[in-house]
C-alpha cells in the first residue's frame, strides 16, 4: 500500500469516527462503510479503526471475521450473492448458478481476473416467494432464470 | 428488475386493517402508560418472533426498571429461511412499525429506538430514512412529540449477514460492536440490555400490532384467533404452491386449510417455523397453528411429492453449520455431526445405531445449547427422520414415496 493511499484511508476513517462517534458501538457502522467503499477491510484499515476506537486490533479482526458481509481479503468491485436456501434451491437455483458461473468463467467463491465480480453464496434473502433470488452489492434481484441472470450480469460495471 | 418498494392492496382482519399514520401515537399519549399496558394485557399479545413472550409483561418489566436511559429495539433481522413478513411490513406498512416503536418508547420510558435491519434489506434503507424524516417533520418523532413532554427518535442500524443476530442478546452484542454471540440469561435485556441499560427487543410484527390495539382496544384484538393465541398472524408462505406470499390469517388455522388457500398440489410435507421449525407430514395436516399446537414465527414452506426430504434436510443442516456462532460446543460441534449423519444417509453409509445416537445428540443440543439457534437446529433433523422414515430409509429417494 502506498503512503498516500494509507493517508487517505486514515483520513476517511477519521471522518467516519466523527460521524459515528469514537465508541465501540460505532464499530459495525464504520466497518460497513469501509467495506462498502473498498469491498474489503484491509489490515491497515483494521489497525487504524482500532487505534481510533482505542481497542485492540484483534478485537476489530474478530468482528470482521464473524460477519459474512465483511471481508478482510480483497474482493471484486461487485459482489454477487446467490441465495442457496431451500426454497430458492428448489425453484431453479442450480440452473442460475451454472449459467452465471459459465458466463463469468469462475466458480462460486472466486473473483474474476479483472476484479470486476466476486461470486458468493448467501443464506435466505427473504425473497422465498419470488425465488430464485440474488443480491448484487446492496440490490436484490428476484425470479431469476439463466437468461435473466446473465442479462443482469451484462449491466454490471 | 431490482426490488422496488411498492404498496400493494392487502386485506386482513387485524394488521392489514385500516390505519392512519400517527393515530396510535395520539391515542397512546392520551391513554397514558398504565392504560397502554392494560390494553396490551387485555389483548394477550405475544411476541411474534416465535418465542411468544407476552408483550405487556416485557414492557412492564422494562418500564419498571430504573435507569438513566432505556432503549427500544425493533428486531428486523429477519433471517429464518422462508420468512419474509417483516419485509412486507417494513416496506408497505412502515406507519405501523414506527408508530409501534414510538408507543413502545413512550410506554417503557425510552428516548431512543433502534431498528436492527438485516444487511440483506439494505435496499430499503433510503426510503425508510426518508420516511423517518417525514415523521420528524410531522412531530411524530423528535422533541416534544405532539406537544407532549415526550422525546423519542429512531435510528436504523444495519446487520452484516449473521442469522444468529436475530437472537435478542446476540443482536444487542452486535449493536454494541461485538461479534453476534448470545449472552447468558439472566440478566435479561429488560434489565441489562444495550450498553447495560434496560432494553426491550420486539419483533417487527409485534410492534405493528400495537397501534391497532390502542385504537381498537385490547378486547377487540383478543376476539381474533384463539384463547391462548390471540389476534392474527402473518404467515410467509413459499415453496410448491401457486400463490406464495404473505397472508394474514387467524391463529388456530389448520395446515390443510393453508395448503388449500395457496393452491398447493400433491403436498408431501410442510415445514413450519423455518429451518429451525418442524416438518409436518401429510398424516398430520389437520394440526393447527398456534401456541396450543404448533407455535411459529410464521414461516411455512411447502414441499410436493417430487421433493427429496434428505436433500431438504441437508440444506437446513448446512445452513445451521454455517450460521452457528461457534460459541458453545453443543451447537458448534453438534450441527456438524448432524450434517455428517445426513450425508451418511445420502450415501447409504449409515447404521441405525449411529443415527439413533445422533437423534439423542439432537435432544442434548436442545437442552444444552446456549441460545435458540442450537436449541432449535436439531428440530428438522429429528422431525424429518421421524416423520419420513419410509422415504428416507426404506425406498429409493427422489420423492418416489409419500412419507409416512
Amino acid at each position: 500500500m502506498l503512503v498516500t493511499e494509507k493517508n487517505s484511508l486514515t483520513e476517511e476513517i477519521e471522518e467516519l469516527c466523527k460521524e459515528h462517534g469514537n465508541v465501540r458501538s460505532a464499530l459495525l457502522p464504520i466497518l460497513q462503510a469501509v467495506q462498502k467503499k473498498h469491498k474489503y477491510v484491509s489490515d491497515f484499515a483494521q489497525q487504524e479503526i482500532a487505534r481510533m476506537l482505542d481497542i485492540h486490533p484483534v478485537e476489530v479482526y474478530s468482528v470482521v471475521s464473524f460477519y459474512s458481509f465483511l471481508h478482510s481479503e480483497p474482493k471484486g468491485r461487485n459482489i454477487i450473492r446467490l441465495c442457496r436456501t431451500i426454497v430458492c434451491d428448489i425453484s431453479g437455483k442450480e440452473l442460475v448458478e451454472n449459467a452465471i458461473s459459465r458466463e463469468l468463467g469462475i466458480k462460486f467463491g472466486e473473483t474474476t481476473k479483472d476484479k470486476k465480480v466476486t461470486l458468493e453464496y448467501t443464506n435466505c434473502l427473504g425473497m422465498c416467494d419470488q425465488g430464485p433470488a440474488m443480491m448484487i452489492n446492496d440490490q436484490i434481484y428476484t425470479q431469476l432464470n439463466p437468461e435473466k441472470a446473465v442479462k443482469i450480469l451484462k449491466e454490471i460495471k | 428488475m431490482t426490488i422496488k418498494i411498492k404498496k400493494t392492496q392487502r386485506q386482513g382482519a387485524v394488521l392489514f386493517s385500516e390505519y392512519k399514520r400517527g393515530e396510535g401515537i395520539k391515542q397512546a399519549l392520551k391513554l397514558g402508560r398504565e392504560n397502554i399496558l392494560f390494553e396490551l394485557k387485555t389483548s394477550k399479545l405475544k411476541g411474534r418472533g416465535g418465542a411468544g413472550f407476552p408483550t405487556s409483561t416485557k414492557w412492564m418489566l422494562t418500564a419498571a426498571a430504573k435507569a438513566e436511559e432505556k432503549f427500544l429495539v425493533c428486531n428486523a433481522d429477519e433471517g429464518e429461511p422462508g420468512t419474509f413478513k417483516d419485509r412486507v411490513l417494513i416496506t408497505e406498512y412502515p406507519e405501523l412499525v414506527f408508530d409501534g416503536m414510538v408507543i413502545g418508547g413512550y410506554t417503557i420510558g425510552a428516548k431512543k429506538g433502534i431498528v436492527y435491519l438485516r444487511g440483506e434489506y439494505e435496499y430499503m434503507l433510503g426510503e425508510l430514512l426518508t420516511y423517518l424524516e417525514q415523521m420528524r417533520e410531522d412531530n411524530l418523532l423528535g422533541e416534544k412529540i405532539l406537544g407532549k413532554d415526550f422525546n423519542f427518535d429512531i435510528e436504523i442500524r444495519l446487520g452484516s449477514g449473521a442469522y444468529v443476530c436475530g437472537e435478542e442478546t446476540a443482536l444487542i452484542e452486535s449493536l454494541e460492536g461485538n461479534r453476534g454471540e448470545a449472552r447468558n440469561r439472566p440478566p435479561y435485556p429488560v434489565n441489562t440490555g444495550f450498553n447495560g441499560r434496560p432494553t426491550s427487543v420486539n419483533n417487527v410484527e409485534t410492534l405493528a400490532a400495537v397501534p391497532h390495539i390502542l385504537i381498537k382496544g385490547g378486547e377487540w384484538f383478543a376476539t381474533h384467533g384463539t384463547d391462548k393465541s390471540s389476534g392474527s398472524k402473518l404467515f410467509s408462505i413459499s415453496g410448491d404452491c401457486e400463490k406464495p406470499g404473505v397472508y394474514e390469517l387467524p391463529w388456530g388455522i389448520k395446515i390443510k386449510d393453508i395448503i388449500k388457500l395457496v393452491g398447493a398440489k400433491d403436498t408431501k410435507a410442510v415445514q413450519v417455523g423455518g429451518a429451525s421449525g418442524i416438518c409436518v407430514p401429510e398424516s398430520q395436516f389437520d394440526r393447527t397453528l398456534g401456541y396450543e399446537d404448533i407455535a411459529t414465527g410464521g414461516s411455512i414452506m411447502i414441499f410436493n411429492k417430487d421433493r427429496d426430504m434428505i436433500h431438504i434436510l441437508k440444506n437446513f443442516m448446512e445452513f445451521f453449520v454455517e450460521e452457528s456462532c461457534g460459541q458453545c460446543t453443543p451447537c458448534r460441534i453438534g450441527n456438524v455431526k448432524l450434517l455428517e449423519g445426513v450425508e451418511m444417509i445420502e450415501n447409504n453409509k449409515y447404521t441405525f445405531g449411529y443415527i439413533n445416537e445422533l437423534k439423542e445428540l439432537g435432544k442434548t443440543m436442545q437442552v444444552a445449547s446456549k441460545c435458540g439457534l442450537g436449541q432449535s437446529s436439531p428440530n428438522p433433523f429429528i422431525s424429518i427422520l421421524d416423520n419420513f422414515t419410509d422415504e428416507v430409509f426404506n425406498t429409493k429417494r427422489n420423492g418416489a414415496n409419500n412419507g409416512k
